[in-house]
């Protein structure tokens, strides 16, 4: 793949500057390196890559493709070096220019082995460093500071001269230095600033080549090589750890956000709903059937596709828990065990359901182009859908949490909760309260799955995965309180991604439902828990 | 009443008519399957001994949830894991059996370890070439998580819907453990590949006629133990503590104590079920401790009809009798619609459950009986409800 | 008088307990002599239930003693079998019987026996037992129900049932929650009766919300307001007090 990618870069390049520069062509370094690729022998060819990249001539770039591609031909009769097109013409490497002339009969090809390819890589590296674009001089520095060809230094020593992007000259910087570390001859003072620009770098490679310094150095040497260690572990330990703190964050939301609705049936309403899970997973086939419509009718919208899922799945969530509890749950009311059997009984018929509907395998649910890709943030990677899913949750939980405080049907909830016939008694419809307090539930847990639908395989079996995790995450936060859960979830989260360097996932998993069921029964109702009056007998 | 005599506490119609019946099974089964000709309208099928063997094992199974859920309300939702933890039990004393017969022919190691590169058995596998040990491990291992499970849970009064949690929460921990390969067990291929048991082939069709035999007998103690215990004064406090948890408690019962018990017993019986099945499907396998699999045992029980021993069996036995005729045909893709129905319905529309429902037919019409009765002769109410347990 | 030298069955001193910040019992103290019986009254919220929950361990108090039998037993230590099991019989606001065992086996159930499982396991009945379920039965005028099933008792026999159950116990102490609460006159006049009956032999704690029942019992009533002791004394002491009479009809 990188090299590939180098590939198409050295040609973009070695296109623009041949144009460029056409017909400027001298006998110079570029032309007396030619030659070397005449004698057939790898020392020699190896030699003639490095001249022919620190060359500075614009046909360098093509011909290192040539080789790279075994399109290169010599003659050794004639002294002469082509590149061979892909329809089968010749090219002169001296002059870029077509060969018209006849072709000699000793022509073949330069061959490469594993040590050349390597250097090749480098030439390509270094030929890079002066490229028009700065992100591919960025790349290009960073590869010749993973190579460490002591070969591409004056190419270094130019490029740094001229380049004017900071981070660029930076990473110039550094790869000069990672060059001059690992050379045999460097000076000690040289090496001693080389190790601190290395260990200022602070990554996992600087780390490899400050620890890959032969231990005969001078005692000064090593000293300064031993600290710029301790330094760049200190910071990489710091970062793992912010790191497994995102990862921790980014697992919690998720958790946050399948548990949420939960929160409002079991935890509000003290309803036990199995089928939860495949709410979720409602939601995600809703964000599928949307983004099918979209593709086969309105390609330009799919950038859009997940805002018209996502109230789209609140709806059809919303209504199927409505009719659920309409037509199940409300005659189980004080009879939670009975509840938690009958809505088992729904999710298995969910399930089946969609599996009659759309197949029992996983179905292609596409990023958006703003939820896709990464970017790094100081020493992390932080993916795009990752990073929306936790402000996704947060606005939904704020905005749920708002629902409840302020208007009138969270309102009649709350009353409902805490003293059904009192609310009864003012005229709240308690029976209406309650089929819109499940509907409600089903509906964030519906758009959960919009959600979910980005980072998990949307699959008949997607809700399954995730109910036992969101009853864990409601009856640890304290059931019956919004904050309990998110605390909750985050707690979890975080807990479990903490644990997973040192005991894998699976472990790390099982170490946090122990601890759940342990904690259980030390608070029985949470972390959160009202405490009050008992009104048992 | 409590006063009468033990037999007759322990045999009512019910409870005498049951094991009539599981005994005719245990006798007409194998004589039809060894005696009778292949061709003959009498020979019922090696298959069909092996798929009754495992409708009694799950039959155990939906006992010994009936005996909390019905009669204390503890609802567990992890049943299915002292069930794969028993079956396992067996399956490990199954493969050491195996001796050098393995694709590897290694006397000491089972096949999976072999292709682990394991050099030597974990500690927890020494013993279980020894029949006698596995099967007390049948026992100890779930009674002993079920022990120190339900002593913590009932301690800090952990009930209703959070022990069914938790439980839950409990053989999906273990469904992951089992799952992986250095947990020691054979990861997701769990055990099989079964050759003998005590020296007989477990193929063989003595063998399993035996083992059907075997299960019978086992479900049959374990009914009268479970009789035994919901009809003494053992089993009136633990419908106490189901109806009234409070008010037994400060009559001065340790509920805790009681449910503990009957937990483990629970657990120890779960167990045996399990050990049962494993030589009879020929498989122990990660998959049965899967949360999916206690509940559905729960919906058998309710099913046939919760505190009522009889209900749970036949619960067993007509749902999986169900699941065995509807996914082996063309109705298969409609199997999990009527498994769902079947949760919904039972709840909703029969929550007593079959025999649950034909008792309260019955005492109904008793009802009536005595009230024409009464009024005949006018004399003073008294009647003693009947109950068949 | 403290608690190591109270004479009393049932020492109460400074109890305080509080539910999210609500003061539920706010420095309560109240003392039952051995074979008294004493009535307690007081509006909703005043404490008397939670006073109950202390008294029978089912609630620990943030503050405060409360010994049983002179001051040698720290109730505060024990949880609610060990309480009862040391003599303390308690009947809830709402009447609380085990609904699917006959009458019969509801005492059976609580009489004054070895409480292990072992023992219920392997138990026997004896004719001794029978005789004291017959007695107790007598004393609740239960009789003729003895093989009924609990549940299809109407409420006040299930109320009488209840007692009948702290009977069978053999209590020093019983605390009665409510016991007239939907009853009839009748049935609230027998109830008076049946305690003062019962209060020959044993001590008695009644919290009842009835004046009229409360009346009939004669006996030293305590009120409580917002968790602690408002007046003390006799009925019509109580009754004519002027903070009661406040509480009772607003202010």
């Amino acid at each position: 793949m990188r090299q590939f990618y180098d590939r198409i870069l050295a040609l973009v390049f070695a296109i623009a500057l041949s144009v460029a520069a056409a017909g400027l062509a001298h006998a110079g370094p570029y032309e007396d390196a030619l030659e070397k690729f005449t004698t057939d022998d790898f020392a020699d060819t190896a030699d003639a890559v490095t001249a022919v990249a620190t060359s500075g001539n614009p046909l360098a770039a093509q011909l290192i493709q040539a080789l790279q591609n075994g399109q290169l031909q010599y003659s050794t009769k004639d002294k002469k070096v082509f590149i061979k097109t892909a329809d089968g013409k010749l090219i002169d490497a001296e002059t870029g220019k077509p060969f018209d002339g006849t072709a000699p009969d000793d022509l073949d090809t330069v061959r490469v082995n594993n040590r050349l390819r390597g250097v090749i890589d480098a030439a390509n590296g270094a030929l890079t460093l002066s490229a028009p674009d700065p992100n591919k001089r960025y790349e290009s520095a960073q590869q010749v500071f993973r190579s460490r060809d002591a070969a591409v230094l004056p190419a270094i020593d130019k490029a740094l001269e001229t380049e004017k992007v900071a981070r660029v000259k930076k990473v110039l910087n550094e790869a000069r230095a990672a060059i001059l570390l690992a050379a045999d001859d460097t000076a000690a003072p040289d090496r001693i600033a080389a190790i601190e620009v290395i260990g200022a770098r602070g990554d996992q490679d600087s780390l490899a080549l400050l620890r890959a310094l032969p231990a005969d150095m001078p005692a000064e040497v090593s000293a300064a090589a031993n600290s710029a260690i301790k330094a760049v572990e200190r910071k990489l330990t710091l970062w793992s750890m912010v790191q497994n703190a995102w990862y921790g964050l980014s697992l919690g939301s998720v958790l946050l956000l399948a548990a949420i609705g939960l929160a409002i049936t079991f935890g509000v309403m003290g309803v036990i709903n199995m089928a939860h899970g495949e709410m979720v997973m409602i939601g995600a086939y809703t964000t599928y059937v949307v983004q099918d419509l979209i593709r086969a009718n309105y390609p330009g919208l799919f950038d859009y596709s997940l805002a018209f899922a996502l109230p789209l799945a609140f709806l059809v969530a919303a209504i199927i828990g409505i009719a659920i509890e309409r037509t199940v749950i409300r005659f189980l009311y004080g009879r939670p065990l009975e509840t938690l059997l009958a809505t088992w009984g729904i999710s298995l018929v969910l399930m089946q359901a969609v599996r009659g509907m759309f197949g029992p395998t996983n179905k292609e649910v596409g990023n958006p182009s703003w939820m896709s890709g990464a970017f790094d943030l100081g020493g992390i990677l932080i993916t795009y859908n990752r990073m929306w899913i936790i402000i996704f949750t947060g606005i939904v939980f704020v905005a749920l949490l708002g629902m409840l405080r302020f208007t009138r049907l969270g309102l009649e909830m709350r009353a409902v909760t805490q003293n059904r016939q009192m609310a009864a008694a003012v005229g709240i419809r308690t029976a209406r309260i309650d089929a819109l307090t499940f509907g409600l539930g089903s509906g964030i847990a519906g758009i959960a799955g919009v959600a979910l639908s980005q980072i998990d395989n949307v699959s008949p079996n997607l809700g399954q995965g995730y109910i036992i995790d969101s009853f864990m995450v409601v009856v640890f936060g304290g059931v019956g309180n919004l904050w309990g859960t998110l605390v909750g979830a985050l707690t979890l989260g975080l807990a479990n991604k903490f644990l997973e360097p040192f005991a894998g996932a699976v472990l790390a998993k099982i170490a946090i439902l122990v601890f759940i069921i342990l904690f259980i029964q030390k608070r029985p109702r949470g972390m959160f828990a009202l405490k009050g009056r008992s009104i048992e007998a | 009443m409590m006063s009468s005599h033990p037999l007759i506490r322990l045999l009512d119609r019910g409870s005498t008519l049951f094991l009539i019946l599981l005994a005719a099974f245990a006798i007409a089964i194998p004589v039809s399957n060894l005696l009778m000709p292949a061709g003959s309208a009498l020979h019922v099928s090696t298959y069909f001994v092996s798929l009754f063997g495992k409708y009694v094992c799950y039959g155990l199974l939906a006992l010994s949830i009936d005996l909390i859920w019905g009669y204390v309300g503890i609802l567990s939702l992890g049943h299915g894991a002292f069930f794969a933890l028993g079956g396992y039990a067996m399956g490990m004393y199954l493969m050491r059996q195996i001796g050098d017969r393995g694709v590897y022919a290694n006397p000491i190691l089972p096949d999976f370890m072999v292709f682990l590169n394991w050099s030597e058995l974990p500690f927890f596998w020494y013993g279980f070439n020894s029949f006698a040990y596995a099967m007390l491990m049948v026992l100890l291992v779930p009674g002993l998580l079920a022990f120190v499970f339900g002593w913590f849970a009932f301690r800090s009064r952990v009930t209703g819907v959070y022990l069914s949690i938790i439980t839950q929460a409990m053989t999906y921990a273990l469904l992951l453990a089992f799952f992986r390969n250095d947990f020691g067990f054979g990861g997701n291929n769990g055990l099989t590949d079964f050759k003998d048991i005590l020296g007989f082939n477990v193929q063989a069709d003595g063998t399993r006629n035996a083992l059907l035999v075997i299960s019978c007998l086992m479900l049959a103690i374990c009914f009268l133990l479970c009789r035994g215990i919901v009809t003494s004064k053992f089993g009136k406090v633990l419908i106490g503590i189901r109806d009234a948890e409070s008010r037994t408690r400060f009559l001065g019962y340790r509920v805790e104590a009681y449910k503990l018990f009957v937990f483990t017993v629970s657990a120890c019986m779960a167990g045996i079920a399990g050990a049962l099945y494993v030589p009879q499907v020929g498989i122990i396998n990660p998959g049965e401790f899967a949360p999916a699999n206690s509940i559905e045992a729960v919906i058998w029980v309710a099913v046939g009809g919760r505190g009522t021993l009889t209900g749970a069996v036949l619960g067993a036995f007509v749902v999986n009798y169900a699941k065995t005729f509807f996914t082996s045909g063309f109705l298969a893709p409609y199997w999990l619609f009527m498994l769902g129905g079947l949760f919904i319905g039972t709840t909703l529309l029969m929550p007593k459950g079959i025999i649950g429902t034909y008792n309260s037919w019955r005492a109904s019409q008793a009802d009536k009986k005595q009230a024409a009765k009464d009024n005949a002769d006018n004399s003073a109410p008294a009647r003693a409800a009947e109950e068949v347990a | 008088m403290d608690k190591n030298t109270t004479s009393a069955l049932l020492y109460l001193d400074g109890v305080s307990v509080s539910f999210d910040g609500f003061k539920a019992l706010n420095e309560l103290s109240l003392i039952v002599e051995p074979g008294e019986m004493r009535a307690i009254i007081g509006p909703n919220g005043a404490g008397k239930t939670t006073m109950m929950d202390v008294i029978t361990g089912k609630t620990k108090p943030d503050l405060g003693d409360v010994y049983f039998q002179e001051g040698t037993v720290d109730l505060t230590k024990l949880d609610e079998t060990q309480i009862a099991t040391l003599g303390i019989g308690r009947k809830f606001q709402k009447p609380t019987v085990f609904e699917m065992h006959t009458v019969e086996d509801n005492l059976q159930l609580s009489l004054k026996n070895d409480r292990s499982v072992r023992a219920t396991l392997f138990w026997q009945s004896s004719a001794e037992q029978e005789a004291r379920i017959d007695q107790v039965l007598e004393i609740v005028r239960l009789k003729h129900l003895r093989s009924r099933i609990a549940g299809s008792l109407s409420h006040g026999q299930k109320q009488w049932l209840e007692i009948a159950m702290l009977l069978a116990q053999d209590p020093k102490l019983l605390l009665v929650d409510e016991p007239v609460a939907g009853m009839t006159d009748v049935e609230t006049m027998q109830t008076a009766e049946l305690l003062r009956e019962i209060n020959q032999t044993k001590t008695v704690v009644v919290v009842e919300h009835d004046m009229a029942f409360v009346r009939e019992l004669g006996v030293k009533v305590t009120c409580l307001h917002e968790g602690s002791v408002l007046a003390e004394g006799t009925i019509d002491d109580v009754s004519t007090n002027d903070r009661v009479v406040e509480v009772y009809l607003g202010r």
